[in-house]
Parts: structure tokens; sequence; C-alpha cells
């Protein structure tokens, strides 16, 4: 019995240990080399850093290499505009597309959750099938529209709606239109599973005593599907300001969001500190809405029971 | 209350599934168009897809990717699979927060940080970057979306089953194999589809953590991408959509028939 219970302890250890131990090793170790490289210096070396942590050199090797961090890569970022500019222009498209797609989203997700319950399965099914499809994909095919010589300038030019072809592509509408078409169903999802769940009894008391379906909306509606309203627009807003594809291949020139400025940092400039030191301050600038988000999951799959 | 099938909820709906299909529907069509140019229709052609078949590099790359996705998502899925099973059935242990922290934070970091981490980690290991550190690499990132959907599996089945087994005397392992694995399967199927796509699309982690010799469908992809509309490309995305098509409507169909199934069975008990 005694064995029995033992192992059965040891299994259970097994269940927890093994995802544990990578995600330490794979997740949360990398950060911490993260920040030890942003606290680097760039050099003309193989790999392009220094100083490199040396496990021979023991304590004395430490110690040694605890006097050469600088924040060198941190002074930049604050001094250069260019570093402050990107940041200011992420945090800026992220917020205002995070509110177009709750303003899209929304009356989406409600038609969807007021559809007849038959119809419901399908409806999730064609707004969840095109996420299935390549997100690169799904960014090129804005480029076949937007391009200069594209259908959108085709049709407006047949339409007699413009006379010469428009710039739309390298654009922030551009950006704007990728992101939207891209993270809509992050948006949408949450929304119709916090509606879909509402209590309808309540709208008809609603009803019943008199309140107009505006009020209704506004009073019982909304605050109902506040989970769901904090859930997308979380899983929306953390990673658009990280986003790099989208600006990359639909965007201009002129300002670029901080994941394409980490991008060139690392591959263009091979400046591996620099390039680290904008991971850590965009993580840092992150922390508060990634553990908001953290909270909503622990409590939606983990408090339900 | 009427089900609200008020013209303003249709509306929305219809406009919102347009904006969602017409640039894929686009695309598709144009993959099939004779002539080079998008704003010109030559008529129809397999002229691209018989060029795709020619591109040896762009063949190889799908190769590279379809082998590390289907690696990636196996392992995603047995380790999510086990990291579901912790965070709902082990109670407390030391450490939960860290690793419920860990679980969840993967969904919304932004990629190039990911990316870039996992790379500097596999420099200080001085590992061979290639083929193995993006499996190794999507493996961490598809766990986690594995693991929140066979998680939200978990917590929403009845666990009088389980525990009538364990009464009964089915030792945990047991009762894990015969019942909560049968009962979490479809999800486990939804969550290596998930991990599987995800490895195949990404194209930021797999930019960082590749070597030399590895370059997957998706770093092609963007390469060519970034020198413009290519019809080859077109073509190549026609190929994904209809792959990734045919698995959803094929996923959904064994789910239905796996539900009949179930309903038949419980029937056959109520006779």
């Amino acid at each position: 019995m005694r064995t029995q219970a033992n192992r059965r302890n040891w299994g259970a250890r097994l269940v927890v240990l093994v995802p544990y131990l990578w995600l330490f090793v794979f997740f949360l170790v990398p950060f911490v080399i993260v920040l030890k490289i942003s606290l680097s210096q760039t050099a003309l070396a193989l790999p392009p850093y220094m100083p490199v942590f040396d496990f021979a050199a023991g304590w004395a090797g430490l110690m040694e290499f605890t006097a050469q961090l600088s924040a060198d890569s941190f002074r930049l970022l604050s001094s250069d505009a260019i570093y402050l500019l990107s940041y200011l222009k992420s945090l800026q498209i992220a917020a205002i597309s995070t509110i177009l797609l709750l303003a899209i989203g929304y009356p989406i997700a409600y038609g969807m959750a007021r559809a007849p319950r038959s119809w419901q399965p399908p409806l999730v099914m064609a707004v969840v099938l095109p996420f299935w499809t390549s997100f690169l994909i799904r960014i090129y095919a804005w480029i076949n529209i937007l391009q200069r010589d594209g259908l959108l300038n085709d049709v407006l030019t047949r339409l007699h709606a413009i006379d010469a072809p428009a710039a739309w592509l390298s654009s922030d509408t551009a950006i704007y239109i990728g992101i939207l078409y891209s993270y809509l169903p992050f948006m949408v999802l949450p929304l119709y599973a916090a509606l879909e769940k509402m209590d309808e009894t309540l709208l008809e008391a609603a009803a019943d005593l008199g309140c107009p379906r505006w009020k209704t909306f506004w009073l019982v509606t909304l605050p109902l599907s506040l989970p769901g309203v904090a859930a997308g627009t979380l899983l929306c807003f953390i990673p658009i300001v990280g986003e790099f594809v989208i600006p990359d291949l639909l965007g201009g020139s002129e300002t670029m969001m901080i994941g394409q400025t980490l991008w060139t940092e690392f591959f263009s400039n091979r400046d591996w500190p620099v390039a680290s030191a904008i991971a850590v301050s965009l993580l840092g600038l992150l922390l508060v809405p990634i553990l908001f988000y953290e909270r909503l999951q622990q409590r939606s799959l983990e408090g339900s029971r | 209350m009427k089900r609200g099938a008020s013209s303003f909820n249709i509306i929305s709906a219809v406009l919102g599934l347009a904006f969602l299909y017409l640039p894929i529907t686009i695309l598709v069509i144009y993959s099939f168009n004779a002539s080079r140019l998008v704003t010109i229709w030559g008529g129809w052609s397999l002229e691209w897809y018989r060029e795709l078949l020619r591109d040896d590099a762009v063949l190889q790359a799908a190769w590279i990717s379809l082998r590390v996705a289907v690696l990636s998502a196996s392992a995603a899925t047995v380790l999510g699979t086990l990291a579901a099973v912790a965070l709902t059935r082990m109670g407390r242990f030391r450490g939960r927060l860290l690793f419920s922290g860990m679980v969840y934070a993967p969904l919304v970091i932004p990629e190039v940080i990911t990316g870039l981490s996992l790379l500097l980690l596999f420099v200080a290991l001085n590992a061979d970057r290639g083929f193995w550190t993006i499996v190794i690499a999507h493996t961490t990132l598809t766990m986690c979306f594995v693991a929140v959907i066979v998680q939200s599996r978990l917590v929403s089945f009845d666990r009088s089953l389980e525990e009538a087994a364990m009464d009964l005397g089915c030792p945990p392992v047991k009762t894990f194999l015969t019942i909560t694995l049968r009962l979490i399967a479809p999800a486990i199927a939804a969550g290596w589809m998930l991990a599987f796509s995800l490895s195949l699309d990404d194209l930021v982690i797999a930019s960082f953590t590749t070597g030399p010799g590895a370059t997957t469908l998706p770093i092609r992809i963007y390469s060519e991408v970034r020198l413009g509309v290519k019809p080859e490309i077109n073509a190549v995305c026609t190929i994904m959509i209809a792959i990734v098509a045919v698995g959803t409507i094929a996923a959904s169909l064994i789910a239905k028939s796996g539900t009949a199934r179930r309903d038949r069975a419980a029937l056959g008990a109520q006779v």
C-alpha cells in the first residue's frame, strides 16, 4: 500500500515536473539571459557581445563579469529619440486598433450570440476558419489588394471615385487594416463567449419592466459582457504592441513600430545588447497588462471549479 | 423576447464575415490567373502551380516546415496536456503560481521577445542552430496553447466519473488513461491541430532560431513577399488554404461522428 502511494506520488510529481522544467529552461531562463545581455556591451566577436560569462572562472570570474556589466544600452534607448518615438507609435497603434477592434467586434459577437441556436456553431466556425489559414497569407492577401496597381485602386478608378491611383500600401492605414483583419477573431471569440453565456430572462425582465432597448444594453448586457471585453482587449493589445510582420509588410518606412526596431537592431545592425534592452523595456511596458491577463486566465480556467 | 434577428445584427454579422473572407477569396481566384498582373484577368490557368512544382527551394522549405510542425505539435501536445493536468488535478504544489504564469504568458508575449530570448539561450548553450532549435522553440510556444485548450475541457466535465472509478478501486493512472484521457481526447486533438498550424505559420520565432539549411516555408514566403506580389506565392498560399480547409472540415466531421457515437452509446445504456 505504501509503495503504491509512493509510486502515485512520483507519477504525480512527474506530471508537474516535466512541463515545469521545460518551461523553466526554455521560457524563463532565456529571459534572464536577455536581461544579462541587455547589460552587456557590443563587441566585434562571436557572440557579438561582452562580457561572456565563463563558468570555469569561478567566483573571481563572476566578480569580474559583474564589474563589466553596464547600462549603456538602456542609456542609448533613453537618449535617442528614435526609440522613444518607436515605443509611442507602437502604443498609439495598439490603442487605436484595439478600440476599433472592440467597436467592430462587439456588434459581430452580439449578432452571433443573438442568432438562432442552430446557427451558432457554423457562425463560430466561420469566424474561426480564416484564423486557421496562415497569418502571413492573410497579410499577403492585403498586399494584392492595397498595392498601387492593386485591386482597390482598380475598383475605385473604375467607379471614378478617385482620379489617380492612391498609395494605400506603406501607410498607417494599411497597418490598421492588417491588424483589424488579423486580430478580429481574437476579439470576437471572447466577446461571443461572454455574451452567449448571458441569461436572456434578464433582458426579458428589463423589457417587461419598460426599460428601453438601449438602456437595457447599457445597464444589463454591457456590464455582463465586461469579462469578455477585458479578455479580448488584452488578447489584442499586448501582442499588437510588439507586432512585427504587419507593419513590416504593410507599413511605411518613416516611423517603425518597436517590434521592427528590435528586429532591425538584431538582424541588420547586429547589435545584440541594444536589441535585448529593447526587449527588456518592452516587456517592462507590457508587464502590467500581462499580469492582468494572467489573473483573468487563472480566474476563468482555475476558478470555475 | 424574440431571439433577435434584428436587421442590424444580421448586417453586422454579414459585413464582418465578408471582411474576413473577401481577401482570401481574391487571393485564391488570382492564383488561377493566367496574367502576371493582379488587375488584368488573363483567363483561368494552372501555370503558377506548374511553376511551383519546379521550384525546388519552395518545395524543400515546405518539407522542412511540415516536419517541424509534426514534431513540435506532437511534443507540445504531450507537454501541454501534462501541464493542463498539473494545473487542474494536482491541487496546490510549490511554485504553482510561477508555473501557471509560465503557461499563460507565452500566449500574449510579443513573438519578437520570445524569439530573441530563445535565440540567446541557444547561443549561450552553444547549440547548433537549425532544424532542432526551431522544433524546440515551437514546442515551447505551442504547448501553452494546447495546455489552455485541454485545461478548459478538464474543468468543464463532470469529475464524478473519475471519482467513481477511484472509489471502486481503480488506480489513478488507470483512471486517467481509461476515463480522463478519453473525455479530453477531442480537446487534445484540437490542441494538436492548433499547435500544428501555429508552427506551420510562424515566421518571427523561426527567423530568430533558425540556422543554415533550415529555411521554413514562412521564412521563404516572407523573403519573396518583401520583393513584391508574385503569382507563384498566390499558388503556394492557395494550396496551404486548401489543406487547412480540408483538415478543419475533416476534424469537425470526426468530432461530429464522435458525439453521435457517444449519444448512441448513452441511448443504448438507457435501453
